[in-house]
Protein backbone atom coordinates (compact mmCIF):
# COMPACT_ATOMS: atom_id res chain seq x y z
CA UNK A 1 0.00 0.00 0.00
CA UNK A 2 2.85 2.75 0.78
CA UNK A 3 4.66 1.46 -2.11
CA UNK A 4 1.46 2.70 -4.39
CA UNK A 5 0.90 5.66 -2.43
CA UNK A 6 5.01 6.08 -3.05
CA UNK A 7 4.60 5.67 -6.56
CA UNK A 8 1.68 8.17 -6.64
CA UNK A 9 3.43 10.89 -5.17
CA UNK A 10 6.36 10.31 -7.36
CA UNK A 11 4.03 9.99 -10.81
CA UNK A 12 2.93 13.70 -9.41
CA UNK A 13 6.07 15.07 -8.62
CA UNK A 14 7.21 14.60 -12.58
CA UNK A 15 3.81 16.17 -13.47
CA UNK A 16 4.49 19.22 -11.68
CA UNK A 17 7.70 19.43 -12.60
CA UNK A 18 6.93 18.88 -16.20
CA UNK A 19 4.60 21.73 -15.68
CA UNK A 20 7.41 23.81 -13.68
CA UNK A 21 9.54 22.83 -16.71
CA UNK A 22 7.75 24.65 -19.52
CA UNK A 23 9.59 27.98 -17.65
CA UNK A 24 13.16 28.15 -17.16
CA UNK A 25 14.60 26.68 -14.85
CA UNK A 26 17.22 27.98 -12.60
CA UNK A 27 21.12 26.15 -13.23
CA UNK A 28 22.46 27.19 -10.03
CA UNK A 29 20.40 27.21 -6.24
CA UNK A 30 22.24 28.40 -3.09
CA UNK A 31 20.78 27.52 0.07
CA UNK A 32 21.46 29.32 3.61
CA UNK A 33 19.85 26.50 5.27
CA UNK A 34 18.68 28.76 8.71
CA UNK A 35 16.45 27.46 11.34
CA UNK A 36 17.68 23.97 12.40
CA UNK A 37 18.41 25.06 16.79
CA UNK A 38 14.80 27.11 16.31
CA UNK A 39 13.31 24.47 14.94
CA UNK A 40 14.36 21.68 17.45
CA UNK A 41 13.51 23.94 20.34
CA UNK A 42 9.63 24.49 18.70
CA UNK A 43 9.22 20.81 18.49
CA UNK A 44 11.18 20.04 21.50
CA UNK A 45 14.06 17.62 20.30
CA UNK A 46 17.59 17.58 21.29
CA UNK A 47 18.95 18.46 18.00
CA UNK A 48 17.64 20.55 14.61
CA UNK A 49 20.55 19.54 12.83
CA UNK A 50 20.09 16.18 12.11
CA UNK A 51 16.42 16.97 10.85
CA UNK A 52 17.71 19.51 8.63
CA UNK A 53 20.27 16.92 7.26
CA UNK A 54 17.07 14.62 6.27
CA UNK A 55 15.18 18.14 5.05
CA UNK A 56 18.69 18.53 2.65
CA UNK A 57 18.55 15.40 1.13
CA UNK A 58 14.94 15.81 0.02
CA UNK A 59 15.83 19.02 -1.48
CA UNK A 60 18.67 18.08 -3.45
CA UNK A 61 16.47 15.33 -4.81
CA UNK A 62 14.10 17.67 -5.53
CA UNK A 63 16.40 20.02 -7.45
CA UNK A 64 18.04 17.37 -9.04
CA UNK A 65 15.14 15.88 -10.67
CA UNK A 66 13.61 19.67 -11.58
CA UNK A 67 16.96 19.48 -13.67
CA UNK A 68 18.86 21.72 -11.55
CA UNK A 69 22.95 21.32 -12.11
CA UNK A 70 24.52 23.11 -9.49
CA UNK A 71 23.36 23.16 -5.80
CA UNK A 72 25.45 25.41 -3.22
CA UNK A 73 24.87 25.33 0.81
CA UNK A 74 25.85 27.04 3.88
CA UNK A 75 26.88 24.42 6.06
CA UNK A 76 29.18 25.91 8.66
CA UNK A 77 30.46 29.89 8.51
CA UNK A 78 33.89 30.44 9.81
CA UNK A 79 31.94 32.81 12.37
CA UNK A 80 30.20 29.78 13.43
CA UNK A 81 33.39 28.63 15.42
CA UNK A 82 32.88 31.15 17.98
CA UNK A 83 29.81 29.10 19.10
CA UNK A 84 29.81 27.13 22.60
CA UNK A 85 32.87 24.82 21.62
CA UNK A 86 30.40 21.65 22.59
CA UNK A 87 28.11 22.78 19.84
CA UNK A 88 30.99 23.42 17.41
CA UNK A 89 32.44 19.71 18.30
CA UNK A 90 28.85 17.60 17.78
CA UNK A 91 28.45 19.53 14.67
CA UNK A 92 31.48 18.69 13.25
CA UNK A 93 30.90 15.36 14.27
CA UNK A 94 27.36 15.22 12.59
CA UNK A 95 29.31 16.32 9.50
CA UNK A 96 31.84 13.75 9.01
CA UNK A 97 28.99 11.39 9.83
CA UNK A 98 26.79 12.66 7.23
CA UNK A 99 29.56 12.94 4.43
CA UNK A 100 30.48 9.33 5.19
CA UNK A 101 27.27 8.48 4.49
CA UNK A 102 26.63 10.47 1.49
CA UNK A 103 29.97 8.08 0.46
CA UNK A 104 27.55 4.89 0.31
CA UNK A 105 26.42 3.10 -1.87
CA UNK A 106 22.74 3.72 -1.96
CA UNK A 107 23.26 7.11 -1.13
CA UNK A 108 21.63 10.31 -2.92
CA UNK A 109 25.57 10.98 -4.37
CA UNK A 110 25.62 7.82 -6.13
CA UNK A 111 22.14 7.78 -7.27
CA UNK A 112 22.44 10.87 -9.17
CA UNK A 113 26.24 10.70 -9.38
CA UNK A 114 26.61 13.66 -8.06
CA UNK A 115 30.21 15.80 -7.62
CA UNK A 116 31.05 17.19 -4.70
CA UNK A 117 32.69 20.41 -3.39
CA UNK A 118 33.95 21.66 -0.52
CA UNK A 119 34.32 25.51 -0.25
CA UNK A 120 36.09 26.84 2.70
CA UNK A 121 39.28 27.32 4.36
CA UNK A 122 39.11 23.66 4.86
CA UNK A 123 42.58 23.84 7.29
CA UNK A 124 40.23 25.33 10.58
CA UNK A 125 38.40 21.86 10.61
CA UNK A 126 39.45 18.89 12.54
CA UNK A 127 41.70 16.15 11.10
CA UNK A 128 38.65 13.74 10.77
CA UNK A 129 36.67 15.66 9.15
CA UNK A 130 38.98 17.23 6.74
CA UNK A 131 39.96 13.76 5.81
CA UNK A 132 35.85 12.81 5.30
CA UNK A 133 35.88 16.15 3.28
CA UNK A 134 39.00 15.41 1.09
CA UNK A 135 37.66 11.75 0.55
CA UNK A 136 34.42 13.03 -0.82
CA UNK A 137 36.01 15.67 -3.09
CA UNK A 138 38.41 13.02 -4.37
CA UNK A 139 35.72 10.11 -4.61
CA UNK A 140 33.28 12.09 -6.47
CA UNK A 141 35.41 14.07 -8.63
CA UNK A 142 35.12 11.96 -11.59
CA UNK A 143 31.03 11.82 -11.63
CA UNK A 144 29.66 13.87 -14.29
CA UNK A 145 26.13 14.19 -12.63
CA UNK A 146 24.86 17.35 -10.92
CA UNK A 147 27.14 19.15 -8.86
CA UNK A 148 26.63 19.99 -4.84
CA UNK A 149 29.07 22.68 -3.40
CA UNK A 150 29.13 22.58 0.76
CA UNK A 151 30.80 25.62 2.55
CA UNK A 152 32.13 24.99 5.28
CA UNK A 153 34.54 26.59 7.16
CA UNK A 154 33.34 29.37 4.89
CA UNK A 155 33.04 32.87 4.43
CA UNK A 156 33.25 34.94 1.11
CA UNK A 157 35.16 37.70 2.24
CA UNK A 158 37.58 35.17 3.82
CA UNK A 159 37.12 33.40 -0.23
CA UNK A 160 38.11 36.77 -1.69
CA UNK A 161 40.97 37.52 0.45
CA UNK A 162 42.15 33.54 -0.76
CA UNK A 163 41.48 34.61 -4.28
CA UNK A 164 43.55 37.82 -4.07
CA UNK A 165 46.57 35.83 -2.17
CA UNK A 166 46.51 33.10 -4.75
CA UNK A 167 46.28 35.63 -7.40
CA UNK A 168 49.54 37.71 -6.37
CA UNK A 169 51.15 34.23 -6.12
CA UNK A 170 50.75 33.22 -9.45
CA UNK A 171 51.49 36.77 -10.98
CA UNK A 172 54.84 36.79 -8.54
CA UNK A 173 55.96 33.51 -9.72
CA UNK A 174 55.23 34.55 -13.51
CA UNK A 175 57.66 37.26 -12.89
CA UNK A 176 60.21 35.18 -11.25
CA UNK A 177 59.96 32.44 -13.81
CA UNK A 178 60.25 35.40 -16.37
CA UNK A 179 63.43 37.12 -14.93
CA UNK A 180 65.05 33.46 -14.77
CA UNK A 181 64.28 32.66 -18.43
CA UNK A 182 66.32 36.07 -19.11
CA UNK A 183 63.41 38.48 -19.98
CA UNK A 184 64.47 41.97 -19.25
CA UNK A 185 63.11 44.34 -16.61
CA UNK A 186 61.02 45.97 -19.11
CA UNK A 187 59.54 43.00 -20.47
CA UNK A 188 58.86 41.81 -17.47
CA UNK A 189 57.14 44.68 -15.97
CA UNK A 190 55.06 45.24 -18.95
CA UNK A 191 53.93 42.11 -18.96
CA UNK A 192 52.61 42.20 -15.26
CA UNK A 193 51.34 45.52 -15.40
CA UNK A 194 48.05 44.68 -14.37
CA UNK A 195 48.94 42.49 -11.65
CA UNK A 196 45.18 41.13 -11.33
CA UNK A 197 42.42 41.35 -13.25
CA UNK A 198 39.00 40.50 -12.43
CA UNK A 199 39.48 36.93 -14.55
CA UNK A 200 42.50 36.15 -12.56
CA UNK A 201 40.30 36.90 -9.07
CA UNK A 202 37.35 34.78 -10.58
CA UNK A 203 39.69 31.91 -11.46
CA UNK A 204 40.68 31.42 -7.70
CA UNK A 205 37.35 31.71 -6.14
CA UNK A 206 36.64 28.37 -4.93
CA UNK A 207 33.25 28.57 -7.32
CA UNK A 208 35.37 28.87 -10.13
CA UNK A 209 34.02 26.28 -12.22
CA UNK A 210 30.35 27.04 -11.34
CA UNK A 211 27.62 29.59 -12.29
CA UNK A 212 26.76 32.06 -10.60
CA UNK A 213 23.61 31.37 -8.37
CA UNK A 214 20.40 32.25 -10.40
CA UNK A 215 18.80 32.21 -6.95
CA UNK A 216 19.91 32.25 -3.10
CA UNK A 217 17.56 31.08 -0.25
CA UNK A 218 17.67 31.75 3.27
CA UNK A 219 14.86 29.77 5.11
CA UNK A 220 13.28 31.11 8.63
CA UNK A 221 12.19 34.92 7.48
CA UNK A 222 15.78 35.89 7.94
CA UNK A 223 17.04 38.67 5.86
CA UNK A 224 20.86 38.98 5.47
CA UNK A 225 23.67 36.93 3.64
CA UNK A 226 25.83 35.85 6.59
CA UNK A 227 29.09 36.62 4.63
CA UNK A 228 27.54 33.66 1.75
CA UNK A 229 28.83 34.51 -1.92
CA UNK A 230 28.81 38.01 -2.03
CA UNK A 231 30.62 38.52 -5.14
CA UNK A 232 28.63 35.68 -6.92
CA UNK A 233 25.27 37.10 -5.30
CA UNK A 234 25.59 39.73 -7.41
CA UNK A 235 22.64 39.38 -9.62
CA UNK A 236 20.65 36.35 -7.92
CA UNK A 237 17.54 36.22 -7.15
CA UNK A 238 17.10 36.95 -3.01
CA UNK A 239 14.30 34.69 -1.48
CA UNK A 240 13.38 34.46 1.92
CA UNK A 241 11.04 31.89 2.72
CA UNK A 242 9.25 32.08 6.19
CA UNK A 243 9.34 28.22 6.46
CA UNK A 244 12.47 26.94 9.26
CA UNK A 245 15.22 24.68 7.07
CA UNK A 246 14.14 21.47 8.21
CA UNK A 247 10.13 22.65 7.30
CA UNK A 248 11.16 23.36 3.68
CA UNK A 249 10.17 21.02 1.66
CA UNK A 250 8.86 20.11 -2.01
CA UNK A 251 5.63 22.73 -2.33
CA UNK A 252 8.76 25.88 -0.90
CA UNK A 253 10.91 24.83 -3.86
CA UNK A 254 8.09 24.99 -6.37
CA UNK A 255 7.01 28.01 -5.26
CA UNK A 256 10.65 29.46 -4.78
CA UNK A 257 11.51 28.46 -8.50
CA UNK A 258 7.59 30.12 -9.47
CA UNK A 259 8.57 33.62 -8.45
CA UNK A 260 12.23 33.43 -10.37
CA UNK A 261 10.40 32.43 -13.09
CA UNK A 262 8.28 35.64 -12.43
CA UNK A 263 11.77 37.42 -12.55
CA UNK A 264 13.04 35.54 -15.50
CA UNK A 265 12.41 38.25 -18.15
CA UNK A 266 13.35 41.64 -16.47
CA UNK A 267 16.65 38.86 -15.29
CA UNK A 268 17.16 38.23 -18.69
CA UNK A 269 16.72 41.95 -19.95
CA UNK A 270 19.04 43.36 -17.45
CA UNK A 271 21.78 40.59 -18.46
CA UNK A 272 21.35 41.14 -22.09
CA UNK A 273 22.16 45.02 -21.33
CA UNK A 274 25.35 44.22 -19.57
CA UNK A 275 26.68 41.72 -22.64
CA UNK B 1 12.34 57.55 -26.70
CA UNK B 2 13.82 61.02 -24.75
CA UNK B 3 15.01 63.55 -27.00
CA UNK B 4 18.25 65.57 -26.33
CA UNK B 5 16.91 68.95 -27.33
CA UNK B 6 13.99 68.58 -24.65
CA UNK B 7 16.01 67.42 -21.78
CA UNK B 8 16.84 70.00 -19.12
CA UNK B 9 17.52 69.82 -16.12
CA UNK B 10 15.10 71.23 -13.95
CA UNK B 11 13.70 70.64 -11.27
CA UNK B 12 9.93 70.62 -11.78
CA UNK B 13 7.49 67.70 -11.71
CA UNK B 14 4.09 68.95 -13.00
CA UNK B 15 0.85 69.23 -10.74
CA UNK B 16 2.98 69.38 -7.82
CA UNK B 17 0.68 69.48 -4.81
CA UNK B 18 2.56 72.77 -1.92
CA UNK B 19 3.45 70.29 0.60
CA UNK B 20 3.99 66.44 1.84
CA UNK B 21 0.66 65.54 2.69
CA UNK B 22 1.90 62.87 6.08
CA UNK B 23 -1.13 61.01 7.00
CA UNK B 24 -2.01 60.66 10.52
CA UNK B 25 -2.58 56.94 11.07
CA UNK B 26 0.21 54.79 10.94
CA UNK B 27 0.26 52.45 8.17
CA UNK B 28 3.40 50.29 8.90
CA UNK B 29 3.08 46.24 8.82
CA UNK B 30 4.31 45.66 12.18
CA UNK B 31 4.70 42.07 12.64
CA UNK B 32 4.69 40.84 9.04
CA UNK B 33 7.82 38.19 9.24
CA UNK B 34 8.41 38.73 5.08
CA UNK B 35 11.11 41.43 3.92
CA UNK B 36 9.03 42.90 1.39
CA UNK B 37 7.64 45.76 2.87
CA UNK B 38 4.03 46.81 1.48
CA UNK B 39 3.51 50.08 0.34
CA UNK B 40 0.49 50.80 2.00
CA UNK B 41 -1.18 53.14 -0.48
CA UNK B 42 -2.92 56.59 1.51
CA UNK B 43 -5.46 57.99 -0.78
CA UNK B 44 -4.61 61.25 0.50
CA UNK B 45 -0.83 61.08 0.64
CA UNK B 46 1.37 62.56 -1.69
CA UNK B 47 4.39 60.51 -3.25
CA UNK B 48 7.69 61.86 -2.19
CA UNK B 49 8.59 62.57 -6.19
CA UNK B 50 5.82 64.54 -6.45
CA UNK B 51 6.22 67.10 -3.74
CA UNK B 52 8.81 70.32 -3.61
CA UNK B 53 11.37 69.24 -1.06
CA UNK B 54 13.91 71.79 0.13
CA UNK B 55 16.62 71.01 2.96
CA UNK B 56 15.81 71.92 6.37
CA UNK B 57 16.47 75.78 7.01
CA UNK B 58 18.25 76.17 10.34
CA UNK B 59 17.82 72.07 11.36
CA UNK B 60 19.08 71.43 14.48
CA UNK B 61 21.62 68.43 15.56
CA UNK B 62 20.50 64.85 15.91
CA UNK B 63 18.08 64.69 18.85
CA UNK B 64 16.92 68.26 18.77
CA UNK B 65 13.72 67.64 17.30
CA UNK B 66 12.49 65.02 19.58
CA UNK B 67 8.53 65.78 18.55
CA UNK B 68 9.46 64.69 15.27
CA UNK B 69 10.75 60.99 15.71
CA UNK B 70 8.54 58.33 14.34
CA UNK B 71 6.72 57.03 16.74
CA UNK B 72 7.53 53.32 17.53
CA UNK B 73 10.99 53.93 16.79
CA UNK B 74 13.76 53.50 19.44
CA UNK B 75 16.25 56.00 18.57
CA UNK B 76 19.22 54.22 20.48
CA UNK B 77 18.40 51.21 17.66
CA UNK B 78 19.09 53.10 14.80
CA UNK B 79 21.00 51.74 11.90
CA UNK B 80 23.96 54.22 12.09
CA UNK B 81 24.16 53.38 8.07
CA UNK B 82 21.61 52.93 5.27
CA UNK B 83 22.38 52.02 2.35
CA UNK B 84 19.45 52.35 -0.81
CA UNK B 85 19.49 51.17 -4.28
CA UNK B 86 16.95 53.97 -5.93
CA UNK B 87 14.96 51.47 -8.16
CA UNK B 88 11.91 52.53 -9.71
CA UNK B 89 11.92 56.11 -11.69
CA UNK B 90 11.71 54.58 -14.77
CA UNK B 91 8.68 52.28 -14.24
CA UNK B 92 7.35 55.25 -12.31
CA UNK B 93 7.06 57.65 -14.59
CA UNK B 94 5.50 55.00 -17.02
CA UNK B 95 2.84 54.53 -15.08
CA UNK B 96 2.04 57.95 -14.80
CA UNK B 97 2.28 58.48 -18.52
CA UNK B 98 5.45 60.77 -18.15
CA UNK B 99 9.09 60.37 -19.72
CA UNK B 100 11.76 58.15 -17.89
CA UNK B 101 13.61 62.14 -17.09
CA UNK B 102 10.32 63.19 -14.85
CA UNK B 103 10.86 59.62 -12.97
CA UNK B 104 14.53 60.64 -12.65
CA UNK B 105 13.49 64.06 -11.59
CA UNK B 106 11.21 62.89 -8.90
CA UNK B 107 13.60 59.98 -8.10
CA UNK B 108 15.74 63.19 -6.80
CA UNK B 109 13.03 64.53 -4.59
CA UNK B 110 12.78 61.00 -2.98
CA UNK B 111 16.57 61.59 -2.43
CA UNK B 112 16.62 65.02 -0.79
CA UNK B 113 13.62 63.28 1.67
CA UNK B 114 15.72 60.78 2.74
CA UNK B 115 18.41 62.80 3.40
CA UNK B 116 16.59 65.43 5.08
CA UNK B 117 15.06 62.49 7.59
CA UNK B 118 18.47 60.85 7.83
CA UNK B 119 19.52 64.31 9.55
CA UNK B 120 16.53 64.82 11.85
CA UNK B 121 16.87 60.78 13.09
CA UNK B 122 20.44 60.60 13.30
CA UNK B 123 21.93 58.00 10.62
CA UNK B 124 25.27 58.70 10.52
CA UNK B 125 25.33 57.42 6.75
CA UNK B 126 23.53 57.22 3.95
CA UNK B 127 25.27 55.61 0.64
CA UNK B 128 23.29 55.49 -2.08
CA UNK B 129 23.65 53.40 -5.79
CA UNK B 130 22.48 56.52 -8.27
CA UNK B 131 24.47 55.40 -11.01
CA UNK B 132 26.19 51.75 -11.72
CA UNK B 133 28.70 50.77 -14.05
CA UNK B 134 25.58 48.49 -15.89
CA UNK B 135 23.85 51.38 -16.05
CA UNK B 136 26.09 52.91 -19.00
CA UNK B 137 24.56 50.96 -21.71
CA UNK B 138 21.36 52.63 -20.98
CA UNK B 139 20.00 55.11 -23.87
CA UNK B 140 22.09 58.06 -24.45
CA UNK B 141 19.87 60.45 -23.85
CA UNK B 142 18.81 58.73 -20.53
CA UNK B 143 22.61 58.65 -19.47
CA UNK B 144 23.33 62.33 -20.67
CA UNK B 145 20.11 63.52 -18.97
CA UNK B 146 21.53 61.91 -15.98
CA UNK B 147 25.06 63.17 -15.76
CA UNK B 148 23.61 66.62 -16.13
CA UNK B 149 21.39 66.02 -13.15
CA UNK B 150 23.70 65.06 -11.26
CA UNK B 151 26.31 67.80 -12.16
CA UNK B 152 23.21 70.16 -11.68
CA UNK B 153 21.99 68.90 -8.34
CA UNK B 154 25.58 69.41 -6.66
CA UNK B 155 25.49 72.76 -8.08
CA UNK B 156 22.98 73.59 -6.87
CA UNK B 157 22.42 71.85 -3.64
CA UNK B 158 26.09 72.53 -2.55
CA UNK B 159 24.87 75.02 -0.51
CA UNK B 160 22.20 73.51 1.54
CA UNK B 161 24.28 70.44 1.91
CA UNK B 162 27.08 72.27 3.45
CA UNK B 163 24.65 74.33 5.72
CA UNK B 164 23.23 71.18 6.81
CA UNK B 165 26.72 69.97 7.96
CA UNK B 166 26.73 67.17 5.53
CA UNK B 167 29.82 65.55 4.03
CA UNK B 168 29.43 64.20 0.54
CA UNK B 169 31.60 61.41 -0.98
CA UNK B 170 31.61 59.86 -4.60
CA UNK B 171 32.51 56.17 -4.87
CA UNK B 172 32.82 54.37 -8.08
CA UNK B 173 35.13 54.97 -11.97
CA UNK B 174 35.11 58.31 -11.94
CA UNK B 175 37.40 58.42 -14.76
CA UNK B 176 34.10 57.44 -16.96
CA UNK B 177 32.11 60.54 -16.01
CA UNK B 178 32.09 64.04 -17.85
CA UNK B 179 34.97 65.55 -17.46
CA UNK B 180 32.98 68.76 -15.81
CA UNK B 181 31.02 66.51 -13.26
CA UNK B 182 34.18 64.93 -12.20
CA UNK B 183 35.49 68.29 -11.02
CA UNK B 184 32.69 68.96 -9.91
CA UNK B 185 32.34 66.30 -8.02
CA UNK B 186 36.26 66.87 -6.46
CA UNK B 187 35.11 70.13 -4.89
CA UNK B 188 31.84 68.89 -3.62
CA UNK B 189 34.33 66.10 -1.69
CA UNK B 190 36.66 69.24 -0.71
CA UNK B 191 34.55 71.22 0.32
CA UNK B 192 32.43 69.44 2.26
CA UNK B 193 35.08 66.92 3.86
CA UNK B 194 35.29 68.73 7.22
CA UNK B 195 31.22 68.41 7.98
CA UNK B 196 30.07 65.98 10.17
CA UNK B 197 26.74 65.62 10.64
CA UNK B 198 25.68 63.12 8.02
CA UNK B 199 28.53 60.93 5.78
CA UNK B 200 26.40 61.14 2.10
CA UNK B 201 28.22 58.64 0.04
CA UNK B 202 26.65 58.82 -3.64
CA UNK B 203 27.76 55.79 -5.63
CA UNK B 204 28.72 56.64 -9.27
CA UNK B 205 29.81 54.65 -11.78
CA UNK B 206 30.09 51.75 -9.74
CA UNK B 207 30.34 48.29 -9.38
CA UNK B 208 30.94 46.44 -6.30
CA UNK B 209 33.20 44.15 -7.97
CA UNK B 210 34.99 46.54 -9.65
CA UNK B 211 36.07 48.18 -6.07
CA UNK B 212 37.06 44.58 -5.14
CA UNK B 213 39.20 44.35 -8.06
CA UNK B 214 40.72 47.38 -7.83
CA UNK B 215 41.10 46.71 -3.68
CA UNK B 216 43.08 43.92 -4.98
CA UNK B 217 44.90 45.56 -7.74
CA UNK B 218 46.42 48.13 -5.20
CA UNK B 219 47.31 45.21 -2.77
CA UNK B 220 48.84 43.78 -5.49
CA UNK B 221 50.91 46.25 -6.47
CA UNK B 222 52.46 46.64 -2.82
CA UNK B 223 53.28 42.58 -2.95
CA UNK B 224 54.73 43.73 -6.35
CA UNK B 225 56.97 46.31 -4.24
CA UNK B 226 58.16 43.82 -1.52
CA UNK B 227 55.55 45.90 0.96
CA UNK B 228 53.67 42.83 1.44
CA UNK B 229 53.78 38.97 1.52
CA UNK B 230 51.15 37.27 -0.74
CA UNK B 231 50.99 34.95 2.49
CA UNK B 232 49.99 38.29 4.64
CA UNK B 233 46.77 39.24 3.16
CA UNK B 234 43.96 39.51 5.18
CA UNK B 235 40.35 40.00 4.54
CA UNK B 236 41.56 43.06 6.95
CA UNK B 237 43.74 44.29 4.25
CA UNK B 238 41.21 43.83 1.63
CA UNK B 239 38.74 45.90 3.39
CA UNK B 240 40.96 48.74 3.65
CA UNK B 241 41.56 48.93 -0.19
CA UNK B 242 37.76 49.32 -0.86
CA UNK B 243 36.46 52.79 -1.66
CA UNK B 244 33.53 52.93 0.92
CA UNK B 245 36.27 51.80 3.88
CA UNK B 246 38.39 55.50 3.22
CA UNK B 247 35.61 57.32 2.31
CA UNK B 248 33.13 57.21 6.12
CA UNK B 249 33.21 56.41 9.55
CA UNK B 250 31.02 53.31 9.46
CA UNK B 251 31.62 51.19 5.85
CA UNK B 252 29.74 48.48 6.70
CA UNK B 253 25.86 49.45 6.33
CA UNK B 254 23.56 47.75 8.74
CA UNK B 255 20.46 48.00 6.50
CA UNK B 256 19.96 48.46 2.60
CA UNK B 257 16.82 49.41 1.03
CA UNK B 258 16.11 48.34 -1.94
CA UNK B 259 12.66 50.01 -3.72
CA UNK B 260 10.52 48.93 -6.74
CA UNK B 261 10.41 45.10 -5.37
CA UNK B 262 13.13 44.02 -7.11
CA UNK B 263 15.34 41.59 -5.10
CA UNK B 264 18.93 41.29 -5.69
CA UNK B 265 21.45 43.48 -5.08
CA UNK B 266 22.66 44.57 -8.61
CA UNK B 267 26.48 44.46 -7.77
CA UNK B 268 26.40 47.18 -5.44
CA UNK B 269 28.46 47.24 -2.26
CA UNK B 270 28.39 43.27 -2.15
CA UNK B 271 31.62 42.97 0.17
CA UNK B 272 30.25 45.33 2.53
CA UNK B 273 27.20 44.15 2.85
CA UNK B 274 28.43 40.69 4.46
CA UNK B 275 26.24 41.14 7.17
CA UNK B 276 23.26 43.82 6.48
CA UNK B 277 19.91 43.51 7.20
CA UNK B 278 17.85 43.73 3.72
CA UNK B 279 15.24 44.99 2.88
CA UNK B 280 12.69 44.97 -0.17
CA UNK B 281 9.78 47.37 -0.68
CA UNK B 282 7.37 47.23 -3.13
CA UNK B 283 7.07 51.49 -3.94
CA UNK B 284 8.86 52.63 -6.53
CA UNK B 285 11.94 54.85 -5.55
CA UNK B 286 10.25 58.52 -6.18
CA UNK B 287 7.17 56.60 -3.77
CA UNK B 288 9.65 56.18 -1.10
CA UNK B 289 8.64 58.75 1.24
CA UNK B 290 8.83 58.96 5.12
CA UNK B 291 5.97 56.53 5.84
CA UNK B 292 8.56 53.67 3.87
CA UNK B 293 11.21 54.45 5.48
CA UNK B 294 9.62 54.22 8.96
CA UNK B 295 8.66 51.28 7.87
CA UNK B 296 11.91 50.22 6.96
CA UNK B 297 13.38 51.48 9.87
CA UNK B 298 10.82 49.51 11.97
CA UNK B 299 11.27 46.13 10.08
CA UNK B 300 15.36 46.46 11.22
CA UNK B 301 14.64 47.20 14.64
CA UNK B 302 12.78 43.95 14.58
CA UNK B 303 15.30 41.78 13.85
CA UNK B 304 17.90 40.14 15.72
CA UNK B 305 21.43 40.82 14.28
CA UNK B 306 23.88 37.49 15.28
CA UNK B 307 26.66 37.56 12.99
CA UNK B 308 27.20 33.72 13.07
CA UNK B 309 26.74 33.83 16.87
CA UNK B 310 23.56 31.81 18.80
CA UNK B 311 22.54 35.21 20.59
CA UNK B 312 21.16 38.30 19.34
CA UNK B 313 24.47 41.17 19.89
Amino acid sequence: MSTIFGNLCCMFRRCLFSVLSIGPIPDHIAFIMDGNRRYAKRTQISTGHRVGFSALISVLRYCYEIGVKYVTIYAFSIDNFKRKPEEVQSTMDLMKEKIDELLEEHSIVNKYGIRMNFWGNLNLLNDAVRLSVEKAMRNTSNNTGPVLSVCVAYTSTNEIAHAIEKSCCQKTEMMKRMHANGFENGVVEKNTQTMVTVVDLEMHLFSNDCPDPDIIIRTSGETRLSNFLLWQSSFSHLQNPTPLWPEFSLRHLVWAILSYQRAYPYLQNRSKKML
Amino acid sequence: MLATSKLRCQLFVPNLPKSIKRPATNHCAAGSPSFIGKSKACSARVSAGEAPITFPRGGGKDGDDEGDFPFGLRREALPKHVAVIMDGNGRWAASRGLPTASGHVAGYKALKLMVELSCRWGIRVLTVFAFSSENWLRPKPEVDFLMTLFENVLKEDLRDLLREDIRICIIGDSSKLPKTLQKMSTEVEEISHRNSRLDLVVALSYSGRTDIVQACQKIAQKVKNGILHPEDITETCVAQELETSSAVGYPYPDLLIRTSGELRLSNFLLWELAYTELYFSQSHWPDFGEDEYVEALRAFQKRQRRFGLRTAL
